[in-house]
């Protein structure tokens, strides 16, 4: 029986990547975009362990309902920046940066990103950031939240408070430029012959992650810029005692701060649709519903900031302006859900380590989708909003959303990447820790918040103890639960079994070179023998009026690359010889 | 044994529906009823739950099942079959989603109204009711017509937030840090004075039956009640009576969160916004800070005392003659040029603040 | 299994080796489209501040705030029609050197710069006659910040536009072909000067 894999693999015999990449290369000044790719991984994985850390100590002190672990002032300090670490240089930059980097140039079959030397740069300017954050635990850690609200950042320690603003403006900035890159990459550089809807979903969701960077990072430095003024110079922007307005600073904050939680979320749906789809061994459901409810989620983002400022004195029609639609975006993210869930149905599930986080995902991003629905509801909201049930709510949606879907890529792309595979029962005992570790320490937050538990206290009520403590143990057990992920893929690297070029037998590009890929990804132009997901060779009706006579061959069947053509398609011809002045982007 | 699998569906189905309902009533997650509102935002919470708990029994029956049922032979290496797609069940799952949070929406916006959060009156409403309250004989508040304060707020009727702050100058625990902090104009757009959520529709076009004022500051709620001079760290209401509390805050935000009312506002300086409900059953609920104001952000919280009238007419009394001699300091006091722990003191028996955290305070103070 | 013309393929193998031979960084030039994508998040910061400027204004109970001087309008009038002068000279750079003519760069983008510099002269010449400071009032604060945050990206493009200049010193660097300095510098300074106009309406006229 013929298979899609097959026939990708050997339409792409040549294309094929002769001598492996050298992974120690990884760690030098490179503007490669797979060393970069790398690079951002580790850092931001890092980054993701000291992030545990202070949450860690954050449970600790909340084991009991006394204030007895750390003063309240380091305590606050201590979720804050736990906050911004997670979220700043761990999901963003891991997710876009990461696998964004990784990724796209040999999905789309480029040899490199567009801006190779500004990648880099975006790069750089994470590892002296995060070092520099840290830092302020030296002269008096930022403590106003991650949120950073004036005028209380106002009153607080001028020098941590600025240490905090700095690094916004850099991580945004670090952002904006990879943003960039990332678009004029997709637009310009994908293989001859591959449209935008014939693009690996990835793809789309990186384009639509980076357009949101793009137009809603700039706001947040904008005001970050008139906070600085306000901390260092004395202007009152936000400031009410000279006439300013901290409203204001809240609209213009969660302009940006709610896309974040799409730029966190989009790079994880895309890569969650690649593994579904590839470990169940079926088509993904509903191609075009996916790549489009990417784009929707993208542009209704722009407009739900204001569901994070019910309580703040917003007026009657903009709460119900907002309360739809956010309602609304529900929508195409339940979408994703069901096509997923579709794939995942009568396929033929490998159940490898990848699958089980990718699964272990739509279950827990589930939870918080319907939390998020509730918190959407203005009455209800009213009564939670900045309680524990959102505490619950958004680990939910970034920890049992994001940071599971970015395991899950690790499982899945770790073969290509280290040209290793990584252990399948580490990888079990891994997701299990985790799974466990995590609704253990989340889901009794619902109820806390409800009942009267406001979030960013140091001492509680002693009704709340029980639990608390069971918060604690669960946060203990996510952080043993990182323990085997480190060994497996410590191990795994340097002695794991090796993985081929294409263990998943996928059809994406990624898969048709070496493991791990050369400097230049492919020998030659790659071509799109098959779609990024005809497991099965099914029937999708590709746009060539070209009858599919014989699929078994694809130079014989339909498709940009068929030579059933009387005349080849300048634009999408396989051969370059074919291409004549059409073939610019590859030139 | 051989069900067809029509009839497993559908038995799955129905159970999946009990359980929702049944979770949706009996899942045990929020506190006591004290509000006349509490019960309305209840059932909806209760609706999103049994449609949540649906959605989430159908998702996760399906990885499980998936899971088992679909589990790959590890020798069989063909693909699963090409599909593609279906129109119809895409459309199906756009529109049911579609639909039902349109359906909570609107069911959200109905308790919103039920609250009065939407009332289009609330803007021209909203000055009028508060200089009737002003004007209520009941409410002793007669100097307060009396004074330009008044006669401003005639000029600038359109303008309910400043008119407010003037007519808040009186308020001891205000009135310090008032003059510092310019109240910001009401924008239509970007909110001033806060909707009030929390009233009946019947009781809109009336002034509130009791109004309080409750100021934030850095660590604790003072509650002055005009007419009185009283100034009380707890908040204390009458069973069944409509009360409007005027919420302001004198140094950075806070929010006023009493679980059991189901309510929250944030206390914004430079903004009045307000609350306003029914309490209806007697007790002592916490009244809590829920907005980051500061290292004793948890434990910036005091009770609100929900008693019947009598009780509540004579603790007003007692207050008023322990108050007297408090109040005087308050007003003669500066709080720029005192420190935290000299203005505190004298609501130190109030608002429940220890010498040892006012020793920390102190700390704070210091090394900031 | 697959009836792949192995010539063809062999052909198209051979082809691509120059690419290898080159560098991953060899790539027709998007550095253009890039500019463009970079200054819409530009225009972002711009539009978020311009909108925090539009809601202090509605939410301040009197606009400009009370004992705010009248802003004069001779000098920022004047360095208006400079600057949006200054785009009409600096796309006679393009034309010419779209024609080859180096000469002419040179001259429309010397002619640019020292309208740039006069327009930045000018706008320090009013920040030291007002009779406020930066920290006075909510309008002071947001017209120092506005203006200065733009006055930033004028002086940026500046050193574009003399580094451009300085590079056009070196024979046959820029010619009707290869130019992507001198749209770059183009582009930017038309994106600076729509900012301007915007500010001006908005601090000066409303």
């Amino acid at each position: 029986m013929t298979q899609a894999a097959q026939i990708q693999e050997e339409a792409n015999q040549l294309a094929h990547g002769n001598k492996p990449g050298n992974w120690k290369e990884y760690f030098s000044f490179s503007t490669d975009h797979k060393v970069i790719g790398i690079q951002y991984l580790v850092t931001t994985f890092f980054f993701y362990l000291i992030g545990g850390v202070l949450a860690t100590l954050v449970r600790t002190e909340l084991a009991t309902p006394e204030s007895d672990f750390v003063s309240r002032e380091v305590y606050n300090s201590l979720f804050t920046v736990h906050a911004t670490v997670m979220i700043f240089l761990w999901i963003v930059p891991g997710a876009t940066g990461g696998f964004g980097n990784y990724l796209i140039p040999l999905m789309i079959g480029a040899r490199d990103m567009a801006f190779p030397r500004l990648n880099a740069l975006a790069f750089w300017i994470i590892p002296p950031t995060g070092l520099m954050l840290m830092s302020s635990f030296l002269v008096g850690a930022p403590g106003a939240g991650w949120t950073n609200y004036p005028p209380l950042s106002l009153v607080s320690p001028k020098a941590g408070e600025m240490i905090w603003i700095l690094s916004i403006l850099l991580l945004g900035t670090s952002s904006i430029l990879a943003a960039v890159n990332f678009i004029v990459t997709i637009f310009k550089m994908r293989v001859p012959g591959m449209g935008l809807n014939q693009m690996p979903l990835f793809c789309w969701s990186m384009l639509a992650t980076s357009f949101l960077a793009l137009i809603a990072t700039p706001v947040l430095a904008g005001a970050m810029i008139l906070l600085s003024f306000d901390v260092l110079i004395g202007t009152a922007f936000f400031n009410p005692t000279g006439g300013g307005d901290p409203i204001i600073y809240q609209h213009l904050f969660w302009f940006y701060s709610h896309p974040a939680v799409y730029i966190m979320i989009l790079p994880i749906f895309g890569m969650i649709s690649e593994i579904v789809s590839v470990h169940s061994r079926k088509p993904i459901f509903g191609y075009k519903a996916i790549a489009y409810s990417s784009i929707a989620i993208c542009g209704l983002g722009l407009i739900v900031w204001a569901h994070h400022m019910f309580t703040s004195g917003t007026p009657p029609w903009l709460r119900m302006f907002f309360m739809i639609t956010t309602m609304v975006i529900s929508v195409p993210t339940g979408i994703k859900i069901f096509s997923w869930l579709a794939t995942l149905w009568g396929g033929k599930l490998d159940m490898s380590s990848a699958l089980l986080f990718a699964m272990g995902f739509i279950c827990l991003f589930v939870i918080g989708g319907i939390s998020g629905v509730m918190t959407a509801s203005v009455p209800f909201d009213i009564h939670v909003h900045d309680t524990y049930f959102v505490v619950a709510h958004l680990h939910y949606v970034l920890f049992g959303g994001s940071v599971f879907g970015l395991y899950g890529g690790f499982y899945h792309w770790f073969p290509k990447i280290t040209g290793r595979m990584m252990s399948e029962a580490w990888g079990k005992a891994h997701f299990w820790l985790t799974f466990i570790g995590f609704n253990l320490a989340f889901m009794p937050m619902h109820k806390l918040g409800m009942e009267g538990m406001n979030r960013r206290v140091a001492e509680y009520d002693p009704k709340f103890a029980t639990l608390n403590l069971i918060c604690t143990i669960g946060a203990y057990l996510l952080a043993v639960s990182t323990i085997p992920f480190i060994v497996n893929a410590t191990w795994s690297w340097l002695r794991g079994k090796p993985a081929g070029d294409n263990p998943w037998r996928a059809l994406t590009l990624e898969w048709m070179t070496t493991s791990p890929p050369p400097v230049e990804n492919f020998e030659a132009d790659p071509v799109l023998a098959t779609g990024p997901y005809d497991y099965g060779m099914g029937s999708r009706a590709t746009e060539v009026d070209v009858p599919f006579s014989e699929a078994d061959d694809p130079t014989l069947s339909a498709g940009p690359s068929s030579t059933l053509r009387a005349k080849p398609d300048p634009v999408v011809a396989a051969n370059p010889s074919d291409r004549g002045d059409e073939s610019y982007n590859r030139e | 044994m051989n069900i067809p699998s029509q009839i497993t569906t559908l038995l799955a189905g129905i159970l999946l529906t009990l359980i929702s309902f049944w979770y949706g009533q009996n899942h045990n997650l929020l506190p006591v009823e004290a509000s006349k509102n509490a019960a309305s935002v209840d059932s909806l919470f209760n609706a999103m739950l049994t449609i949540g708990t649906g959605i989430f029994l159908l998702v996760a029956g399906i990885l499980i099942y998936s899971a088992i049922k679909f589990r790959r032979d590890p020798d069989d290496t063909s693909d699963g079959p090409p599909v593609h797609g279906n129109i119809p069940l895409e459309i199906l799952w756009t529109a049911i989603p579609a639909i039902i949070v349109l359906g909570i929406s609107v069911y959200s916006f109905d308790v919103y109204m039920d609250e009065n959060g939407m009332n289009p009156m609330d803007h021209m409403a909203h000055g009028k009711a508060q200089h009737q309250v002003a004007a209520q004989p009941g409410n002793a508040v007669a100097q307060l017509t009396g004074s330009p304060a008044f006669a401003a707020t005639l000029v600038s009727q359109a303008d309910p937030n400043q008119q407010q702050a003037e007519s808040i100058l009186k308020d001891p625990a205000t009135n310090a840090v008032r003059e510092d902090i310019p109240q910001r104009k009401d924008a239509p757009t970007l909110g001033t004075v806060s909707p009030r959520v929390g009233s009946s529709p019947e009781k809109t076009e009336k002034p509130a039956e009791v109004v309080i004022s409750a100021t934030g500051m850095q660590y604790a709620w003072l509650f002055t009640y005009p007419g009185t001079e009283v100034v009380a760290g707890e908040l204390h209401v009458p069973l069944g009576r409509d009360v409007l509390i005027n919420i302001s805050a004198n140094d950075v935000l806070h929010a006023f969160w009493v679980p059991e009312f189901r309510l929250k506002q944030d206390a914004v300086p430079g903004r009045q916004t307000e609350i306003r409900f029914t309490p209806t059953r007697e007790g002592q609920y916490p009244l809590i800070c829920a907005e980051l104001c500061g290292a004793y952000h948890g434990a910036m919280k005091t009770i609100v005392v929900v008693e019947p009238q009598e009780a509540y007419d004579s603790w007003l009394q007692s207050q008023e003659v322990a108050s007297a001699e408090v109040l005087d300091r308050a007003i003669a006091a500066n709080p720029a040029t005192m420190t935290d722990e000299e203005y505190l003191a004298p609501y130190a028996q109030d608002i429940g603040i220890t010498a040892a955290a006012l020793e920390q305070l102190h700390s704070h103070e210091g090394h900031s | 299994m697959t009836t792949l013309d192995p010539a063809k393929l062999e052909r198209n193998h051979h082809q691509d080796d120059h690419h290898v031979a080159s560098g991953h960084e060899d790539h027709p030039d998007y550095r253009l489209l890039g500019i463009i994508v970079f200054l819409v998040a530009e225009g972002m910061i711009f539009l978020g501040l311009f909108t925090a400027y539009f809601a202090f204004r509605t939410v301040a109970p009197t606009w400009p705030p009370e004992g705010t001087p009248k802003l004069e309008l001779l000098l920022p009038g004047i360095n208006t029609v400079i600057l949006i002068g200054s785009s009409f000279v600096i796309h006679n750079a393009d034309t010419a050197i779209k024609k080859n003519d180096v000469r002419g760069l040179r001259l429309w983008f010397g002619v640019t710069a020292a309208m740039g510099a006069v327009f930045l002269a000018g706008q320090l010449y009013e920040y030291f006659h007002l009779e406020f400071g930066l920290t006075k009032n909510i309008f002071a604060s947001t017209f120092y910040v506005l203006t200065g945050f733009h006055g930033l990206h004028v002086c940026f493009g500046l050193i574009l536009i003399m580094a451009v200049l300085w590079r056009s010193l070196k024979p046959n660097h820029y010619n009707s072909k290869d130019h992507f300095g001198v749209e770059a510098a183009e582009i930017y300074w038309h994106f600076v000067d729509v900012i301007w106009v915007i500010l001006f309406l908005l601090l000066y006229i409303i």
